[in-house]
């Protein structure tokens, strides 16, 4: 097999003025969000329903419009900015920093308002928020803070997250007896929480270990087809897991202990306390992980994995442990969210839904607890208004999450909030110093 | 026992089941090959092609009357060439729109794979928001005749013209990346990209040359899958993924390898339906995926594109 | 600032690393080439040889990133126990990982240096300490009594290794932001804060300046005489190889063409031969 000759030569091509050429993608985005926008739906029997309805409408002249006044102004800005050589991007990072910086007095004050808050403001919203809280909101904080921890510290992707939502889920509608196959006895949900960990833990140790010792990418194709498999196995094992229709009646939470006798109810309030509560201890652990040689070996991963390996941290071991502890803490999360509802059943764990998680985190800022807590939270509020306000369609939800995943990725990685080490990671991976994830080959190279 | 029963039963759909993730599995090898990346949004792309031969085959047919001779070959060839060249542009704006700023800033991995699961999720769902989230059937082009039987197997029309048009797209690309100037620009980016652009060679031209090549024969690839089954907006997730896992087999970024991990991995689902019912099919091929990496991670021909190819 | 740790003082003679007839090749290539090498404990020895000539392979084959085809890597690690670093028939080759490989006590340093570029000089140092520490997640998560006197542990000893390289000004310091030659050194902190027996050193003198080149021999002997750890060294720069090292051997073409004091090897014509315009050319 020989290459002839250099296989490109350079070819004189007509330049299109680069200007016009942004134009006609700004025109195109406002046609795109035009149609995204629209809350129409097309059926089989009328595929060009939508188009027709979106591109036909006055409404799509307002969107060009946008769009062109968009355009002006960003190369106006652009014009401007051609003066100044080096852009905030490229300038290379300085300054001294802490390593280990006592938390600051302010730092607690706006710790203990945010906690205040969490725990007045809710009393004083409508039965429809508290539930939008507690369902949405409380969950998936709850997930995407344990999904931090494998994305975010341990630079993995995990595209079956939520596969192990539903385990834990699943384990205590076991332990509930709310399921077709029954132990002999039903446990509190309390005492199911630890169980669930475990189940998790290990289900997790199963699965990431055959694929940790690869390359990190696969682990993403891998846990995709995970959580297709658990799918399967809750549908099809009828006998087992009650099918299509799920588990019924899951108690509530309880506590009999030392004479005091509380049960959660179907009222939310409760629960938000019972969700924030959790969040409080996870948030706790977790923070303090992050600051600890557990989270300083993950960064030295994610920075550069040959290095950290040749400097004695166990790459795999520490990177199967991120998988771990983040399967539990969606195991966790299960326990609870079966509870609270009372009713779960496949159709409650998608796929779609680990890549929303995944979304949170990403938005919020992969790495900071603060960016991911509040990106799920905003993430989940908000399409909950849109929704009641009848803005934007249930269905529509994914293709959002899917254009934001995108959108982030290309102008702002780091997220809304982002970590200050991530940032610093990323500017210097685009200078190709560093680098900010631990997908790259292993370091033992197979020769 | 299970396996020899109805083994001629089951190799025929197995094969042309095969040849399918043979052709997406051909796209994520390519990408995988130039960018080490999983492209998860080329399951998209496939759907993109279904859906324009969906189209396509609806403009064509439009008395409710079976075509046949010449008709169907031309309907045919048509519903192939459309879907190839949607595959491709949607494959060609991909790389341009969204992978593309994140190479210029040299992003870390991770980000790409989010990129990539993002648009996947955003093109499946814009789909399913424009065309309607009910699966539609593809007009019959030609009538799905038994043509013979082979050890009691019938074998069809439709079987015989996947089978083809896949093996034949198939010997096309593995002779265009041998033979053509355009296949030696993608070998040494797959090769050593640093070197191949001191050599001169235009590396963003050859990365969207690779993903033009791999969205044409994943759009076909659409088409075909969409005239077997249906066409649905997330029709392309779960061939995706059975793709990759097909990729892997043959040997991630060996073209040869994904050919012969998705004609393989085809017979394999398909001769399994004999010893399992048939709702577990879906699970056989991520346990290959899994016994794959775990006793021969680099695959059955090795994972070079620029060595095998 | 006293010797942070104190070992057995070396024994003359005393093995510590064995390499028999190793051969490592990638595809028609061959890397090294039945490779026989032996370092006694205590003594700095010095791998020099042409570009190109395997020396970083050899590293890369000793800390467990390739495996050879062929032979063998025994290293007898500071409590006298034999540790097989690479070993098994021609069918089924076993090298250790390179974590293993270190915890055996054996670190290194890279050619093109790999800091944790987005950390600080202090937590470049403190990660590798770290590692020596039995501190799990629930350690940690808890922060109980034995996760805390370990982290005061590895702080402490952070300290005294960033004092030794002289490099406590700039603990708070981006590590990406330091110098060139503030970056070797740290890393070579770095690497000795796994309490290694055996520190490999890739090219330490590259890139640096003469008044760096000289800090950098007194720091390469101060490792040896008052921290007690075995030196191997790939270098370039004859000088800095001529006034450190104990031993030398040369590598060309992935062969050992030949072994010695330093002043025996530069009188050999075989070595002469094979720097005849590669190394003139270079320096």
């Amino acid at each position: 097999m020989t290459i002839g000759k250099p296989p490109v030569q350079v070819r004189r091509t007509r330049q299109v003025d680069p200007r016009w050429m942004r134009l006609g993608g700004w025109l195109v985005m406002g046609a795109l969000l035009r149609i995204m926008t629209d809350t129409a739906e097309g059926t089989p029997s009328d595929h060009w329903y939508v188009l027709s309805n979106a591109l036909e409408s006055p409404a799509l002249i307002g969107w060009l419009a946008a769009a062109v006044v968009v355009w002006a102004l960003l190369e106006v800005w652009r014009a401007r900015q051609l003066g100044s050589v080096v852009s905030t991007w490229t300038a290379a990072p300085r300054g001294r920093l802490r390593t280990l910086s006592a938390v600051p007095l302010t730092r607690w004050l706006m710790l203990a308002a945010v906690a205040a808050a969490a725990i007045v403001i809710p009393q004083f919203l409508s039965e429809f928020y508290q539930r939008v809280l507690v369902d949405q909101v409380a969950v998936f904080v709850l997930l995407a803070v344990g999904l931090n921890v494998v994305v975010g510290w341990a630079g993995l992707l995990d595209l079956g997250y939520v596969a192990f939502f539903a385990i834990g889920a699943y384990t205590c509608a076991y332990f509930t007896r709310a399921l077709p196959v029954r132990p002999p006895f039903a446990l509190n949900p309390f005492v199911i929480l630890p169980i669930a960990v475990l189940v998790c833990l290990t289900a997790g140790l199963l699965l990431g270990a055959p694929t940790l010792r690869l390359r990190g990418d696969y682990l993403a194709i891998v846990t995709l087809g995970f959580h297709e498999i658990v799918q399967l196995f809750l549908v099809n094992k009828n006998n087992w897991t009650g099918g299509n229709e799920g588990a019924f009646g899951i108690p509530h939470f309880s506590i009999n202990l030392f004479g005091i006798h509380y049960s959660w109810t179907l009222a939310s309030l409760p629960y938000w306390y019972l969700f924030i509560a959790m969040l409080a201890i996870l948030v706790f652990l977790f923070n303090r992980l992050e600051h600890s040689k557990v989270g300083r070996s993950w960064t030295s991963i994610r920075e550069d994995e040959v290095a950290a390996a040749a400097n004695g941290v166990p790459t795999v071991k520490y990177k199967l442990m991120a998988f771990a502890i983040g399967a539990s803490t969606s195991g966790l999360s299960g326990v609870l969210y079966a509870s609270r509802i009372g009713y779960i059943n496949p159709a409650s764990f998608p796929i779609v839904l680990s890549i929303t998680v995944l979304s949170y985190v990403i938005f919020g800022g992969m790495g900071s607890l603060i960016g991911v807590i509040v990106g799920a939270a905003l993430l989940t509020f908000l399409p909950a208004v849109f929704q009641e306000q009848a803005i934007v369609r249930q269905e529509d939800i994914p293709m959002w999450i899917g254009a934001i995943l995108v959108v982030m990725m290309i102008f702002r990685s780091q997220g809304l909030i982002p970590s200050r080490r991530r940032r610093r990671e990323l500017r210097l991976a685009a200078q190709g110093i560093a680098d900010a994830d631990a997908m790259s080959e292993s370091p033992e190279g197979r020769s | 026992m299970c396996l020899t029963q109805h083994f001629w039963q089951f190799l025929i759909p197995g094969i042309t089941l095969g040849s399918l993730y043979a052709l997406i599995a051909i796209g994520y090898t390519l990408v995988y090959g130039v960018l080490q990346l999983i492209n998860f949004a080329h399951s998209e792309v496939f759907m993109t092609g279904g859906f324009a031969g969906l189209f396509i085959a609806q403009a064509l047919v439009t008395t409710g009357v079976t075509p046949h001779g010449a008709d169907s070959v031309l309907y045919m060839l048509a519903g192939l060439a459309g879907s190839a060249v949607f595959g491709a542009i949607v494959a060609f704006l991909l790389e341009r729109v969204a992978y593309r700023p994140l190479r210029r800033r040299n992003a870390p991995r991770l980000v790409y794979l989010i990129t990539a699961i993002g648009a996947s999720l955003f093109l499946a769902n814009l789909a399913g928001k424009l065309f309607g989230r009910d699966k539609s059937n593809i007009p019959d082009l030609y009538s799905n005749g038994v043509v013979f039987t082979l050890f009691g197997a019938q074998v069809r029309v439709q079987q015989l013209v996947i089978i083809g048009s896949g093996l034949g797209l198939m010997v096309l690309l593995d002779t265009v990346v041998r033979r053509t100037k355009l296949g030696a620009g993608i070998r040494s980016v797959a090769q050593d990209a640093q070197t191949a652009s001191l050599m001169g060679v235009n590396i963003n031209r050859v990365i969207s040359q690779t993903f033009v090549i791999g969205g044409l024969l994943g759009g076909a690839a659409g088409f075909l899958f969409g005239t077997y089954l249906n066409v649905h907006y997330q029709m392309g997730f779960l061939p995706g993924i059975k793709a990759f896992a097909a990729a892997v087999l043959g040997g991630i970024g060996n073209i040869r390898g994904a050919m012969l991990g998705g004609l393989l991995l085809g017979i394999v689902e398909s001769l399994s339906q004999s010893c399992m019912s048939s709702q577990w099919i879906d699970v056989v091929a991520f346990v290959v995926l899994i016994l794959v990496l775990m006793f021969r991670p680099t695959g059955i021909l090795g994972q070079r594109l620029g060595r095998a190819a | 600032m006293g010797t942070p740790v104190t070992r057995t003082p070396p024994k003359a003679g005393e093995v510590l690393l064995t390499v028999r007839q190793v051969t490592l090749r990638f595809g028609g290539l061959t890397s090294l080439s039945e490779v026989d090498l032996h370092l006694d404990r205590g003594e700095i020895l010095a791998v020099i040889g042409p570009n190109g000539a395997g020396k970083t392979s050899l590293f890369n084959c000793l800390t467990g990133v390739y495996t050879p085809q062929e032979g063998t890597i025994e290293f007898i690690t500071a409590d006298r126990t034999p540790v097989q670093l690479v070993s098994g028939t021609a069918r089924r080759r076993r090298s250790r990982k390179p974590h293993a490989v270190n915890h055996a006590g054996i670190a290194r340093t890279f050619q093109n240096i790999r800091l944790f570029a987005a950390l600080s000089a202090f937590d470049n140092v403190k990660i590798a300490a770290e590692t020596r520490q039995r501190t799990g997640p629930i350690g940690a998560m808890l922060r109980l009594p034995h996760a805390r006197a370990n982290e005061r542990n590895s702080d402490r000893r952070t300290e005294e290794l960033l004092d030794f390289v002289g490099l406590r000004a700039v603990a708070d310091e981006l590590a990406s932001s330091l110098s060139y030659g503030v970056q070797r050194r740290l890393e070579i902190a770095r690497a000795l804060a796994t309490d290694p027996a055996l520190l490999l050193l890739d090219e330490p003198a590259a890139g640096t300046n003469p008044t760096e080149k000289r800090e950098l021999e007194g720091l390469i002997r101060r490792i040896n005489s008052e921290l007690d750890v075995t030196v191997l060294l790939i270098e370039h720069d004859m000088k800095l190889v001529m006034s450190v090292a104990d031993r030398v051997t040369v590598l060309n073409f992935g062969k050992v063409i030949a072994e010695g004091r330093p002043e025996e090897v530069q009188r050999n014509p075989a070595v002469i031969e094979a720097y005849l315009g590669s190394a003139e050319e270079e320096s």
